[in-house]
C-alpha cells in the first residue's frame, strides 16, 4: 500500500507542479495569474483522448496535436483575456477576464465532448506493471519540463529575454525587447506545458472537462506555497501536496483529504502570504 | 459666542439645501418604488411557472444584495459565494427536517441559517485581509468545492446524494403566491438595508477600500474591522437566501449548488456596476429571466454567461450603472477656476488647544543598501508651515511616510507632544487628527467629489454600522453632518460647484485640492502635504499658498515636501533642506536662501 500511495502521490504531484510552471511561466511574462492553467491542463486529457482513441490517430501525433491546441489556447489566452486588461493591472480585472475564458472553455468541452469522463489511451503498449507508465509517464514529463525550463533560461538568448521581461518590463521594453512577441511566446510555450501534464497524466485523471476546475485549484497549491514565478519551489510543493493528498486519500477518505488540503493550504497562506520560500516588500505609496 | 454659532448653524443648513443629493432623494428611490410595484402587481398577469421565475430572482437578490457590498463596493472578487448559498439551504432544511434536533419551525431554523451564514461569511472572507485578489479568488473556490463535498459525504445529516427535504413555511406563505410575497418583503428588506449602507460612511468607505486603499487607511478606516462586518453581513443574506432557495426547490441535492450559480452571482453584480444598488437589482433580474426566453440554450447558460462576463470586463466596466448615470454625461464648464475661501478655513478647524510639537529623533530608514533617511531631526510646530525640500532621492517623500505610518524607523522615534508614535499603525495617525495628501492623488473616481470629500470624515460618524443598515437616527445625523462639514471644506479649497461631479471626470489640480479637502475633514493638527503644487498653474500655486497659511493659521502645523521653491519660501516659516538622507541646512527661508552649500547644490546660483 505504501508504495502505492508514494506512486500515486508523487505522480499526482508532477501533474499540480506542472500546472504551477504552467502558472509561472503566464506569470513570468505578464505579471498575471490565469484562471486558465488548469483548463489547459483539461485540454490536453480531452484533446488525447479525441485524436488518439475517437479519431484513431497515431499517439505520436496525437501527442504533439494535442499540444500544438494548448499552445493555441495559450496564445488566445493572451490575446483575449491578457493583452487588453493589461494597462489597468491594479484593476485586477485578469482575475475576471481568464476566469471567463476558462469558464467558456469548460463549458463548451462539456456539451461538445462529453460531461462524463471518458478513458484516456494507454500511450505505450506494454503491460501493467507496480511501477506503471501512468505514474512514470507524469514523472518524466515533469523532469523533463523542469530541466528544458533551466536549461532554456539559462543558456539560451530568448531565455534570457524572457528572464529580463520577467525582471523588469519597461528595460526589457527600452532595450528593444519585442514584448509583445515574447508574451505571446511565453503563453503558447505555457499552454503547451499545461497540455502536457493533461496528456501525460491523461490514465490517471482522465478526459474530463471537470478536471479544468480541480487542476486550477491544486496547481495553483505549489504556486502559493513555493513562491511566484518559482519553478524549483513549485515542484518541492506540489511533490508534498500529491504525496498529502493521496496519503489522506488512502488514510481518512477522500472527503476528508480534501478538506485537510484545503485548511493545510489556508493555514500556511495566512501565515505565509508570499510562500514557504518567498518574500516581497511592495511599495505602496 | 451664541450668534456666531447660529450665524455657522445657518450657513451650514444654506449649503446643504444646496446639495443636490438631498434635494433628489426621491427621484432616487423611484426606480426601486417602481419595481417594488410591479413586483406586488405580478401575480395578476403571472402565470405558474413565471411566478417561480419571479420567486427565484427574489431569492437570488436576497444574496446578491449582501455579496455586492463585497464585490461592488469593497471590491473583493468572492468568487464562491454559493458556498454560503449551501450552506444556508442544508442548516435551513436540516433543521427543519429534524436531521440532529428535533424538528424546529422553520423560521427559526432560517434564524439560525443566517448566524450559521454569517460566522461562515467571515471565515471565508478573513483570509481576503492578508492574500493577494487572486489568491483569495481561489480559496473562495476551494471552499466552494469544499462544501458541496462535505454535504455529498454527511449522509448522516444531510442525506448525501439523495438530498433532504427543502422546509415548509406555514400559512400564510405556504402557497405559491403566499412564498412569492414573503421573499419580496425579504428582498425589498435587503435593497433598502444595502442601499443605506451604500449612502453610509461605511459604503463611502468600502469603495474607499477597493479603489484608493492608502487613502482609506490614512483616513483612519479599520479594513478587517468593517470588511469583517460586511463579510458577516453577506454571509447572513446568503444563508438566509439558502433557506428561501431550498423551500423554493422543495428538495435539496448537492448537485443543486453547482459553480455556475456563483458565476451567475458574480455576473449579476458586475452586469450591475461597481458601487451600485439599482444595476446590480437589474443585472439579478436579467440573469434569472434571460434564459427563460431562451430554452434551446439553456445549457448553453453558463457558456453565455461566460462570454457577458468577458464582454463586460473588456467593453464596460462601468456595468448598467454607468449606462443609467445620466447626469454624469452633461458636460463640465471647461475653464473652470479653483477659487479657494481661505476665511472658511478657521471655521473648519475649531480651536483644538495646546496639542503639542510633532517632532523626528534620529529617525533612520535604510533600504538594502540604501540610506533613505539618516539620522533625521525635525520639528513640525503647530500653527507653522515647515517646508521639506531636496533633490529627488533625498528622503523627503520617506520622512512623510514614516510620519504617517507606511514605514516603521530603524532608529530613532516620530513623537506627538513627546509620546512616540507607534509605527506602522496607520489608521491610528488619523484618530490623532494627522492627516496626509498623497504625491499621485488617491481618489475614488466612481465617486462624486462630494462623496470622496466626506470619506475624510469616516472617523468622526457615530453610528454603527448596524443603525446604518436601519438608516436609525444616529446614522441620520452622522450623514446630515459629514455632509455639511464636506461641503464647507469644498467651499474652502474651492471646489463646491463640482461636489456633485464623479471625481475621475475632474482636471488633475481640482484632484489635488479635493485631497486637501479630505485631509481637512479630519480637523487635523498636523497635515503633511506631498507635493500638492505639483502639475498646477502659477495662480493656481499662488490660491494654494493663501489655503495653506490659513490653515496655519487656523492653528494646524502644516509639513510641506514640495519642489517649487517659490512657494517654499514665500510661505514657510521654517524650512528644512535634505540632502541624501541628512539635514543640509534648517532655518528660516531667509537663512535657506543664503545658505551657500544649499544654493550650490539645489537651488542654482
Amino acid at each position: 500500500m505504501v508504495t502505492s500511495i508514494v506512486l500515486s502521490g508523487t505522480a499526482m504531484g508532477c501533474i499540480y507542479a506542472l500546472i504551477a510552471v504552467t502558472y509561472n511561466v503566464m506569470f513570468s511574462a505578464s505579471r498575471v495569474f490565469s484562471f486558465t492553467a488548469g483548463t489547459l491542463g483539461m485540454i490536453g486529457g480531452v484533446l488525447g483522448s479525441l485524436f488518439i482513441i475517437r479519431m484513431g490517430l497515431p499517439v505520436a501525433l496525437g501527442f504533439l496535436l494535442a499540444l500544438a491546441g494548448g499552445a493555441l489556447l495559450g496564445i488566445v489566452t493572451e490575446i483575449v483575456a491578457v493583452r487588453p486588461v493589461l494597462k489597468s493591472l491594479d484593476q485586477h480585472l485578469y482575475v475576471l477576464s481568464t476566469l471567463a475564458l476558462a469558464l467558456m472553455v469548460q463549458q463548451f468541452t462539456a456539451i461538445e465532448w462529453s460531461t462524463e469522463p471518458l478513458p484516456f489511451p494507454r500511450l505505450l503498449d506494454i503491460a501493467r506493471v507496480e511501477f506503471d507508465q501512468q505514474f512514470w509517464l507524469p514523472m518524466l514529463a515533469c523532469a523533463f519540463v523542469i530541466v528544458s525550463l533551466e536549461l532554456l533560461y539559462r543558456h539560451t538568448l530568448i531565455g534570457h529575454a524572457f528572464l529580463a521581461i520577467a525582471e523588469d518590463n519597461y528595460a526589457a521594453r527600452a532595450l528593444g525587447l519585442p514584448e509583445r512577441r515574447l508574451r505571446m511566446t511565453s503563453f503558447a510555450l505555457a499552454g503547451a506545458i499545461g497540455a502536457l501534464a493533461g496528456f501525460a497524466g491523461g490514465e490517471m485523471l482522465l478526459a474530463f472537462f471537470a478536471n479544468a476546475p480541480m487542476l486550477t485549484f491544486y496547481g495553483f497549491v505549489p504556486v502559493a506555497l513555493g513562491g511566484m514565478g518559482n519553478n524549483r519551489g513549485a515542484v518541492v510543493a506540489g511533490l508534498l501536496l500529491g504525496l498529502f493528498q493521496q496519503s489522506a486519500n488512502f488514510l481518512v477518505g477522500g472527503i476528508f483529504a480534501s478538506v485537510a488540503v484545503f485548511t493545510v493550504f489556508i493555514i500556511v497562506l495566512l501565515a505565509r502570504p508570499n510562500g514557504l520560500v518567498g518574500s516581497a516588500l511592495q511599495r505602496r505609496v | 459666542m451664541d450668534t456666531e454659532a447660529a450665524q455657522r448653524v445657518s450657513e451650514l443648513r444654506a449649503a446643504r439645501a444646496k446639495t443636490p443629493a438631498a434635494a433628489s432623494a426621491f427621484s432616487l428611490a423611484l426606480p426601486y418604488l417602481a419595481l417594488l410595484a410591479v413586483a406586488i402587481l405580478f401575480p395578476l398577469f403571472g402565470g405558474g411557472y413565471w411566478g417561480v421565475i419571479a420567486t427565484r430572482a427574489c431569492v437570488y437578490w436576497v444574496l446578491v444584495s449582501g455579496l455586492n457590498l463585497v464585490v461592488g463596493f469593497a471590491g473583493q472578487i468572492a468568487i464562491g459565494w454559493v458556498a454560503l448559498l449551501t450552506l444556508g439551504a442544508y442548516t435551513t432544511s436540516v433543521f427543519a427536517a429534524g436531521n440532529v434536533t428535533a424538528p424546529l419551525p422553520p423560521y427559526l431554523a432560517l434564524a439560525i441559517a443566517a448566524v450559521v451564514g454569517a460566522i461562515f461569511g467571515l471565515i471565508v472572507g478573513l483570509p481576503a485581509l492578508r492574500l493577494r485578489t487572486f489568491y483569495f479568488a481561489i480559496t473562495t473556490l476551494g471552499f466552494a468545492t469544499i462544501v458541496t463535498q462535505v454535504a455529498l459525504a454527511w449522509q448522516s445529516v444531510t442525506g448525501g446524494g439523495v438530498g433532504v427535504p427543502g422546509p415548509v413555511f406555514p400559512d400564510p406563505f405556504a402557497s405559491q403566491w403566499g412564498f412569492y410575497y414573503f421573499c419580496l418583503a425579504l428582498a425589498a428588506i435587503c435593497t433598502w438595508m444595502t442601499a443605506n449602507v451604500a449612502t453610509s460612511r461605511f459604503g463611502r468607505a468600502l469603495t474607499a477600500i477597493r479603489d484608493a486603499e492608502v487613502a482609506a487607511e490614512a483616513s483612519g478606516i479599520a479594513k478587517p474591522r468593517l470588511l469583517g462586518t460586511v463579510f458577516l453581513f453577506a454571509g447572513a443574506t446568503a444563508a438566509v437566501a439558502g433557506g428561501l432557495f431550498a423551500s423554493l426547490q422543495s428538495y435539496i441535492t448537492p448537485d443543486a449548488f453547482t459553480i455556475d450559480l456563483s458565476v451567475l452571482f458574480f455576473i449579476a453584480i458586475l452586469i450591475g456596476g461597481r458601487s451600485s444598488i439599482l444595476g446590480p437589482l437589474l443585472g439579478t433580474i436579467l440573469l434569472t429571466v434571460l434564459p427563460e426566453f431562451a430554452a434551446p440554450l439553456v445549457a448553453w447558460s453558463t457558456f453565455l454567461y461566460a462570454v457577458l462576463l468577458l464582454v463586460i470586463v473588456l467593453a464596460m466596466p462601468g456595468g448598467i450603472a454607468e449606462l443609467l448615470d445620466f447626469k454624469n454625461r452633461r458636460p463640465l464648464q471647461s475653464n473652470r477656476a479653483i477659487v479657494p475661501r481661505p476665511d472658511l478655513v478657521a471655521r473648519l478647524l475649531d480651536a483644538q488647544g495646546d496639542t503639542g510639537t510633532l517632532t523626528l529623533d534620529q529617525v533612520a530608514l535604510s533600504f538594502g543598501g540604501v540610506h533613505a533617511i539618516d539620522g533625521l531631526d525635525l520639528q513640525i510646530q503647530p500653527g507653522q508651515v515647515h517646508g521639506l525640500i531636496g533633490p529627488n532621492g533625498s528622503g523627503k517623500t520617506t520622512t512623510l511616510n514614516v510620519i504617517s505610518g507606511y514605514y516603521a524607523p530603524q532608529r530613532g522615534a516620530v513623537m506627538l507632544g513627546g509620546k512616540a508614535l507607534p509605527a506602522l499603525a496607520r489608521e491610528a495617525r488619523a484618530h490623532m487628527r494627522i492627516a496626509r495628501t498623497f504625491q499621485t492623488p488617491r481618489i475614488v473616481g466612481s465617486a462624486s467629489v462630494l462623496e470622496n470629500v466626506m470619506i475624510g470624515g469616516t472617523i468622526d460618524g457615530r453610528g454603527t454600522f448596524v443603525e446604518s443598515l436601519l438608516s436609525l437616527p444616529r446614522h441620520r445625523r452622522d450623514e446630515a453632518m459629514l455632509r455639511d462639514t464636506a461641503m464647507l471644506a469644498l467651499s474652502a479649497v474651492g471646489l463646491e460647484r463640482l461636489a456633485p461631479v464623479r471625481a475621475d471626470r475632474l482636471q488633475h489640480a481640482e484632484l489635488r485640492f479635493i485631497e486637501i479637502a479630505r485631509a481637512l475633514m479630519l480637523r487635523p493638527r498636523f497635515l503633511l502635504l506631498d507635493e500638492p503644487a505639483a502639475g498646477l498653474s502659477g495662480e493656481e500655486i499662488a490660491r494654494l499658498a493663501t489655503l495653506l497659511l490659513a490653515i496655519a493659521r487656523a492653528g494646524t502645523g502644516v509639513l510641506l515636501v514640495e519642489h517649487h521653491p517659490d512657494l517654499i519660501f514665500d510661505i514657510c516659516h521654517e524650512v528644512t533642506v535634505l540632502n541624501l538622507g541628512k539635514t543640509l541646512a534648517a532655518g528660516t527661508p531667509a537663512e535657506i536662501r543664503s545658505h551657500r552649500e544649499v544654493v550650490n547644490a539645489y537651488l542654482g546660483g
